[in-house]
């Protein structure tokens, strides 16, 4: 059985001059969010920027992101029937669409 | 963007912080070097070892006595005739020191009654495999890595880098040019060693165990400046990776924790333990071998004997809710959140790209043929020969990882300067500066049609026609694909990174394949349909190197030794 989710996207590469996008994501029941980004990026929009290394084991936490307001991991949350709305993290540096600055200082690197 | 690339000097250049990259980072530093650790990603999370739920082989001794010997006759065993011996026993020598120095860092390795636990793994004479609890084990193995490098001074840690090509200026590597993702600056690194820690290739096939920055990076790096690969057509597909129902925040190779602790019973269609067809008879115990396994599901499923997503079912029905609980603990609610009862229902599941036996071609000092390049953990060839032995992965991240940064770091005690000049980046500073504008390829589109192309026509069960197929479809690819890296260059540009990704899995694809297509038997992971018969003239390595002319194979002896004592 397939369902629609119908994911709105907060796209850009700087937090004041950001633009919304609208994605009809058709899946089956118990499929991520990150599976949705992936077949995004596949299928419509390659130039969406997520965050993510392990794809489904939660193990790498890099694809945080906000789905309605609230921090998930995109791996792990799932999606549903109706509209969602995903913004990068509203507590870290914008780095261009879902993407912000997670890695601990001590770790980035600065050219 | 800046008007130049962005300059640094190292002692030692260290590309990828999984498990290997972390230990030589370690030892490195120990021995008194300036190290930069790269990663694509983040410190210490992508990479294949944070994804390791279990288990690591290591003769201990701690509650059956062992040595090493006898580990290292499992793994030659496993490895059917192919191991270079020194690497092989390098791996089962020194993997006790490395399990008790992760100790002293704090690990917390599963203990009964005081002595560290050792389970029981397919292909070991006996128990020897260590682990963390509960399905812990890549992430407390890669936290207690990265606590250790940061107490370790003289380590500078470089998240969102990506090493596009070493160096090689006089016949030996001096560095590196890589591209920042996050902000888009090009950045030139001198070194006076370095040491490629980049994993295996699991993200060339469709369905794989690990993450999604294992594109075999490290084999097209060390390709490009010169040093030669090995044994490119082992690839180990994991037997009991989980198909269906979807399951998420669980690791596809969760399963095998379940069946070392309760043994479980893998099943056809018809309810039959199927096995037995294939030479060995499980009746619930977990005895089979990774490429046997393998062999058994898949020709299982094209007897029309497969589970409906197309695999085997996998039952703990015989299992008792107190039993699953006790051995897995809060798993079994995550698994509730999947609906997922397994008192009350077999799971399927299906093999799955899982590690590489082939890599770059070193010695037991970590050292390549080209002076300068050193490599650790999976992305060295060899220790594994045409088959890896349960256990042994994280084991030879520590060890070999260990090995290469204490060998980098002598390369370093004998060198006053840095020998990097910007002449010999220059094809490569030439590439990185095209700007991509107007070249409108999906790339992610072009990385799933090279993961179907390898996971339909160069999977476990191969045939000169499907491999060939495959070099065309790579033809193709690669055409398409074109001498100009695209995106618009702004920061965290994803298709200019799957555009330099690209670069290197098409290589990297292309050399799994034709060793494939050259290797006239079936061996191990290598299961060539129309050549099913193992043959002892056979008993060689292929060699691949590149040069003006393209890619070239090269048979070579197996390294031997008189058998350890």
């Amino acid at each position: 059985m397939t369902s629609i989710a119908k994911l709105k996207i907060w796209r850009g590469d700087s937090a004041d001059a950001g633009r919304w996008e609208h994605y009809e994501v058709p899946f089956e029941p118990g499929q991520s969010v990150l599976d949705a980004l992936r077949w995004i990026r596949t299928t419509r929009d390659p130039s969406l920027a997520i965050r993510f290394s392990c794809i489904n084991a939660n193990a790498c936490k890099e694809c945080m992101i906000e789905l309605d307001g609230t921090t998930v991991y995109a791996c792990t949350a799932r999606l549903a029937a109706r509209e969602m709305t995903l913004t990068p993290l509203s507590n870290k540096r914008l780095v261009r669409d879902l993407v912000t600055e997670i890695g601990p200082p001590a770790e980035r690197f600065v050219p | 963007m800046s008007a130049g690339p962005t300059h640094v000097e190292t002692d030692v250049l260290i590309i990828g912080s999984g498990g290997a990259g972390m230990y030589a980072a370690i030892e490195a530093a120990r021995a008194g070097c300036s190290v930069l650790l790269a990663d694509r990603s983040l410190i210490g999370r992508g990479g294949a070892t944070v994804m390791a739920q279990m288990t690591v082989a290591v003769a201990l001794g701690s509650e059956t006595p062992d040595h090493w010997n006898f580990h290292y006759n499992d793994t030659l065993q496993a490895g059917r005739g192919l191991c270079d011996e020194r690497l092989a026993q390098l791996l089962c020598e020194e993997g006790p020191a490395c399990i008790r120095e992760m100790e002293e860092w704090g690990i917390g390795w599963a203990r009964k009654d005081g002595r560290i636990t050792q389970a029981f793994a397919p292909g070991h004479d006996r128990p020897r495999c260590v682990y963390v609890d509960f399905l812990n084990t890549g992430p407390a193995v890669s936290k207690t890595l990265r606590g250790a490098v940061t107490r370790r001074k003289g380590i500078r840690k470089a998240g969102d880098l990506v090493i596009v090509d070493l160096v090689r200026d006089g016949g030996e590597i001096t560095g590196a040019v890589a591209w920042h993702i996050s902000t888009g600056a090009t950045v030139t690194i001198a070194a006076k060693a370095t040491i490629v820690a980049t994993g295996g290739l699991t993200r060339l096939y469709r369905r794989n165990s690990a993450s999604a920055n294992m594109g075999g990076d490290g084999y097209a790096l060390a390709l490009r400046a010169g040093a030669p690969l090995v044994d490119m057509e082992f690839v180990q597909f994991f037997p009991i990776g989980h198909l269906a129902p979807r399951l998420i925040g669980m690791d596809p190779i969760m399963w095998d924790p379940f069946r070392y602790k309760l043994g479980g019973r893998l099943l056809n269609s018809e309810g039959e333990e199927f096995t037995a067809r294939y030479g060995v008879n499980e009746e619930g115990r977990y005895v089979t071998t990774r490429d046997v396994a393998t062999y058994a599901i898949v020709k299982e499923v094209e007897a029309g004997r497969g589970s409906p997503h197309g695999g085997a079912y996998l039952s703990f029905a015989h299992c008792s809710e107190a039993a699953l609980r006790q051995a897995f603990g809060p798993v079994i609610d995550r698994l509730a959140k999947n609906q997922i009862d397994l008192t009350k229902m077999p799971i399927e599941v299906a093999p799955i790209a899982h590690y590489h036996m082939g890599g770059v071609l070193a010695d037991e000092r970590m050292a390549t043929e080209v002076p300068g390049l050193f490599v650790a953990g999976e992305a060295v060839g060899g220790a594994n020969g045409a088959n890896r032995l349960s256990g042994n992965a994280i084991t030879e991240a520590l060890v070999f990882g260990r090995c290469a940064g204490r060998s980098a770091a002598e390369r370093v005690k004998h060198m006053h300067t840095h020998s990097f000049g910007a002449d010999a980046a220059r094809r490569t500073l030439d590439v990185v500066a095209v700007s991509g504008e107007g070249n409108d390829l999906n790339t992610a589109a072009m990385i799933e049609r090279l993961q179907a192309t390898m996971a339909d026509d160069v999977g476990p069960l191969r045939t000169e026609a499907k491999l060939k197929r495959a070099l065309l479809a790579i033809d193709e690819l690669t055409r398409e694909l074109g001498e100009r890296p695209m995106g618009d260059n702004k920061p965290f540009d994803l298709r200019r990174l799957e555009w330099f990704d690209l670069r290197n899995m098409l290589l990297v694809a292309r050399t799994v394949t034709m060793s494939a297509l050259a290797r006239g038997e079936s061996r191990g992971a290598h299961q060539r349909e129309d050549l099913p018969v193992m043959l002892p003239q056979w008993r060689l390595n292929q060699v691949a190197r590149l040069d003006s002319s393209g890619l070239a194979l090269t048979p070579i002896p197996v390294v031997t030794q008189a058998a350890a004592q």
